[in-house]
């Protein structure tokens, strides 16, 4: 058996440790190890968003970084969003404007979409669509997203 | 993935250090490329040292009025570093127009120099492929080659280089500094990548126990008359077909100085002073940026998918030598070519 490395982690707020192989990515330590399922596994390869989250408050594809390599670091999933039962502002938008139809790319959009308002680059449909063109949605949900991602950086 | 052992490198005395020791580590900061070529089983390390917590991630000016880029700023922080954006306006056009707001977020600037091609059978290890393998022959000169290089091939390799980043470094004249067993030393960015001939496994001229510590910009930023202009099969979030980096310095509507580099049509940002020679002292019209895309592209080959690089690379150097001239660069997310 690989040797086990030991990790800290405080996710979404829970200081959290760990043993993990070398090789075990986030996406796999926050899915297999911690039972935080609303990170989903795409493509695995950094292509299609759906493992994004938010590590020390910049959203990034999970499923390329090692779990050992973020010791220490603070990471926000999707189940980290909501505040005491209450939505999130981008999780309440997406369900207003019916921002998706499986559903399986959405926790990516949605921590992807936190970390363009957090950048605050984005100002208009144009500059949205391309900086969150790192999350494919097959269902082609796009049009929903973008209304969906304005009315929350409306309230931020 | 494979098991490999994981250390951290303490300084970069100690990184040389380590990655001396064993001829099958690897260093690894951001990681976006080197974990899903490891997930291909295409880079196959015993080691993996990491790297991204070594002291190399400011941008600070230096003495020549130009500035040193830390190996290990994020690319998404160089695009949006207010002396990029003021001073450099190209480099941080280029770096928006490549990959994703989370793959910038992650990449490292001196692991953008050393990421990879995405040539298909580099990546399909049940193909031949002379990077992956020496010897074993190259499947895209007689397979799909559509994305392939049209500048500066050989029999044994097609591949391109896919970073943005690079163009637009290869045409301000950056340096790269290095670190070795026998100290530091600096790579004329023009030098630091190589052209396939018979060594296609070797990208770079960096020497495997050297590591990346700061890529420098001279003074001279281009940042009244530039472009970057990037064609690619879909909007965003693709490598380029042909991309092509342009600057130029003008005196009413002379050219005093121009800069010209080329993206997705060859192992390496394809620059050549000749083409540049070409314009200068000439008037900024069409029919001079139409010479020097000549000049650019006289020994331009095309294989069975990707001659129509060769006339898309010839409309695109127009193209962009015509934006920057009318100062009005390519914009990364209005995606209108004017």
């Amino acid at each position: 058996m690989p040797e086990k490395i030991p990790v800290s982690l405080s996710v979404n707020g829970v200081e959290t440790q760990l043993k993990v192989a070398s090789w075990t990515t986030l996406l796999d330590a926050l899915r297999d190890h911690l039972g935080l399922t609303g990170t989903k596994k795409g493509c695995d390869h950094g292509q299609c968003g759906a493992c994004t989250v938010l590590v020390d408050g910049r959203r990034v594809n999970s499923c390329l970084m090692l779990a050992v390599m973020q010791d220490g670091a603070k990471v926000t999933t999707i189940e980290g969003l909501a505040n005491n039962g209450t939505l999130h502002a981008l999780q309440q938008a997406f369900i207003d404007h019916d921002a998706f139809q499986c559903g399986y790319c959405t926790p990516g959009q949605i921590c992807s979409a936190a970390g363009l308002i957090a950048e605050g680059k984005a100002r208009n449909d144009d500059e949205i669509r391309e900086l969150m063109s790192g999350n494919i949605c097959r269902c082609g949900a796009y049009p929903n997203i973008v209304r969906a991602i304005q009315q929350a950086m409306g309230q931020s | 993935m494979i098991d490999f052992q994981y250390v951290r490198a303490n300084d970069v005395a100690d990184a040389v250090r380590q990655i001396s020791a064993n001829p099958t580590a690897k260093f690894i900061a951001g990681g976006t490329n080197l974990i899903d070529l490891m997930k291909e089983d295409v880079e196959r390390p015993s080691r993996l040292i990491d790297i991204s917590r070594l002291p190399l991630n400011k941008v600070e000016e230096t003495l020549h009025g130009g500035l040193q880029i830390g190996a290990l700023v994020p690319n998404s922080d160089l695009a949006y570093h207010r002396l990029i954006a003021q001073r450099y306006p190209m480099l941080a056009s280029a770096i928006l127009a490549g990959a994703s707001a989370q793959l910038r977020n992650m990449a490292s600037t001196g692991g953008n120099l050393l990421q990879r091609t995405r040539c298909y059978y580099f990546y399909d290890i049940a193909t031949p492929c002379n990077k992956r393998e020496p010897g074993s022959g190259c499947s895209a000169l007689g397979g799909l080659n559509r994305m392939h290089a049209v500048l500066g091939t050989s029999e044994a390799c097609i591949a391109t280089h896919p970073s943005d980043m690079c163009v637009a470094l290869a045409a301000l004249e950056a340096t790269v500094h290095v670190a070795g067993p026998t100290g530091a030393r600096a790579i004329a960015f023009a030098d630091f990548h190589r052209l396939p001939e018979n060594t296609p496994q070797r990208d770079t001229n960096l020497e495997p126990d050297e590591i990346v510590t700061a890529i420098e910009l001279p003074a001279r930023g281009f940042a009244v008359n530039y472009t970057y202009l990037k064609i690619r099969d879909r909007l965003s979030y693709a490598f380029a077909l042909v991309s092509v980096a342009a600057g130029l310095e003008l005196e009413g509507d002379t050219i005093k100085e121009a800069r010209l580099a080329l993206g997705g049509v060859a192992h390496k940002p394809w620059r050549d002073t000749s083409a540049e020679a070409a314009l200068r002292g000439q008037k900024a019209d069409r029919s001079a940026f139409a010479c020097a895309a000549d000049v650019l592209l006289r020994d331009a080959r095309g294989f069975e998918h990707n001659a129509f690089k060769i006339d898309l690379a010839r409309r695109a150097i127009v193209r962009a030598l015509t934006q920057a001239a009318a100062g009005t660069p390519q914009s990364q997310s209005d995606k209108k070519v004017r």
